[in-house]
């Protein structure tokens, strides 16, 4: 009887495995056999064109430039941020002592708040500072998304640096900041690990610029231009009832679906390489 | 010489000192920055009015989020009751059971699952998963349905949440003594039983708090959700009618808020419901989470 019950629980186990397993490329799947079709060198190599949504020519250059500026931008002013507050968590805080404890849950609970707060928390600040939709307004809004992510990251890889690496530093007659160099250099694979899911997340978030980056069908050329990107193109062509728009948002999720899945292999690697320095 | 290094040291660690407690900060901000670009509709409409009311018509400012908030939980409890069995029994599967092998294979995959932006999602269910309750599932149920609905939201929702549940939950059992296991295994229990009499039943606080931050990760995801529900500002009579949850309603809108008086306000108001709803929960499964660690170090 016992036997049987484990044999059911079993074969359900595995069955739900393969389910879940499979997902991911019952999506690329689709993604890819829907889109690849439409993908051709003038999709990424050129900015829309005048009625580009009503189907005439052009590409989506301005969405992939657009992501990949407020993307760089945000993840550059995220490091300024994150990188100080593990520091003093890890370094200048003793172990465990109540602050550290506290920006541990807070980045936690950070985590969780979803993009489109961010999103319009973003907003409330854009029309506080006076600001309108642009690239800078993105990058701010993007930045608070992902320093979490940042946060929690890298203080996951310095929280495992052997503490007798900085009690080194120490009996040299080093200070703790000195000492937060050398961890620093020690951690520097993780830290990549941190900027490329940071990254992958940045790009790949259509919410949270929604309402501050505006969209724009050129390519910006200072912060005080609004910028398109990637899923909000995504998102606003396929919503066209011309089947050739649609096709090019297809032709974008391809794009978009290359690009994160670049980066997370990539990140996956890092972290591979994450031991390397280890005494 | 000795000096400048020491006096480098102190600034360095009140500078951070000071950065860390503003960042901390921003948990706060957020929460009162929506709260003040809500007041605005909070003096206007009693809060009950506000969350219990079925009339919304921005024109005449009644702003009523009964139907949002009604198409928000029905749509999160479906992707729930999808998500929590299948990613229950993986996570047992690969903690428990499967050879090494299986779960450096798998698990990769499941994190992969995790990486890809909501709006592919969303692209994927308008592809697939409407077509599919559209032509093939529905039909059986109803009358008519478009496939855009609660079905289909909480179908692509339940996918988004595999891997924060298989990833909380392996966790949770690697955190259960081994030990344990041993000694139930070796008073001639079978694995299976050991695995629910003494690991899930030792990992239960776990699994809540793995649960419940899956629904607050479920109630605030935008772009997916709001391809695939249709909506529609109607309270759902079934899993087939379309619906308009939360956060699909500030993304949608964000372009007229500005011109309708108190249309702003009560999107604010919304994020703010939000916000403050995934800030609990959150604070709730964390503090369980980390309990948890701590007892076992």
């Amino acid at each position: 009887m016992r036997k049987i019950e484990e044999n059911i629980f079993k074969v359900l186990m595995i069955l739900s495995t393969v389910i879940i397993s499979s997902t991911l490329f019952m999506i690329l799947y689709t993604l890819f056999s829907k889109g690849l079709g439409s993908l051709n060198w003038d999709m990424v190599s050129k900015i829309p064109e005048g009625g580009f949504y009503i189907g005439k020519g052009g590409g989506i250059l301005n969405a992939i430039v657009g992501s990949i500026y407020i993307t760089i931008g945000s993840t550059i002013l995220g490091l300024f941020v994150s990188l100080p507050i593990v520091i003093y968590i890890n370094v200048y805080a003793k172990k465990n002592a109540a602050l550290a404890t506290i920006t541990r849950l807070s980045y936690d609970i950070l985590f969780g708040i979803p993009s489109i707060v961010y999103g319009a928390f973003g907003f409330a600040i854009m029309v506080y500072m006076g600001l309108k939709t642009s690239l800078l307004a993105g990058i701010i809004t993007v930045t608070l998304m992902i320093i979490p992510i940042l946060v929690r990251a890298i203080d996951e890889v310095v929280r495992v640096v052997p503490e007798d690496m900085s009690n080194a530093v120490f009996s040299m007659g080093g200070t703790r900041y000195e000492s937060a160099k050398v961890i620093l250099r020690q951690s520097i694979p993780g830290i990549i690990t941190a900027i490329l899911l940071s990254f992958g997340r940045a790009i790949g978030d259509a919410a949270c610029v929604l309402f501050t980056a505006g969209f724009t069908d050129s390519i910006p050329t200072s912060l005080d231009q609004p910028a398109a990107t990637l899923p909000l193109s995504i998102f606003f062509q396929l919503s066209s009832p011309i089947q050739e728009v649609q096709n090019r948002a297809y032709a974008a999720a391809v794009v978009l679906t290359i690009i994160v899945l670049v980066i997370n292999i990539l990140a996956k690697v890092a972290s591979k390489n994450l031991s390397k320095n280890k005494i | 010489m000795k000096n400048i290094r020491l006096l480098k040291d102190s600034f360095v660690s009140k500078s951070f000192l000071a950065l860390t407690i503003l960042s901390i900060s921003t948990v706060v901000l957020i929460g009162l920055g929506l709260f003040y670009k809500s007041i605005p509709i909070l003096n206007s409409t009693s809060l009950y009015n506000l969350l219990f009311s079925s009339e919304w018509k921005p024109f005449k400012e009644a702003f009523g989020f009964y139907p949002f908030i009604v198409g928000t939980l029905w749509v999160t409890a479906i992707a729930i009751i999808i998500a929590l069995p299948l990613s229950m029994l993986t996570a047992i599967y690969l903690s428990e059971y499967a050879h090494i092998r299986i779960r450096k294979l798998v698990l990769p995959l499941i994190e992969l699952l995790s990486g890809i932006p909501p709006v592919l999602y969303g692209v994927w269910g308008v592809l697939v998963i409407i077509p599919l309750i559209q032509d093939h599932i529905a039909p059986h149920f109803v009358e008519f349905s478009t496939g855009y609905s609660v079905l289909a939201g909480g179908i692509v929702l339940a996918i988004m949440i595999f891997p924060l549940i298989i990833s909380i939950v392996i966790e949770v059992f690697v955190n259960v003594p081994q030990d344990l296991r041993n000694a139930s295994l070796s008073l001639g229990a079978t694995q299976w039983q050991t695995t629910k009499k003494v690991v899930l039943r030792k990992s239960t606080d776990g699994i809540v708090a793995a649960v419940v931050l899956a629904i607050s990760r479920a109630f605030g995801e935008t772009i997916a959700v709001l391809m695939v529900c249709g909506n529609l500002a109607q309270v759902p009579q079934n899993i087939f009618d379309s619906a308009y949850p939360l956060p699909a309603l500030i993304a949608n809108n964000y372009g007229e808020m500005m011109s309708i008086p108190m249309y702003d306000s009560a999107l604010m108001f919304a994020a703010l419901l939000l916000f403050v709803i995934i800030f609990l929960f959150n604070a709730l499964s964390r503090i369980i989470l980390y309990r948890i660690e701590k007892r076992n170090n």
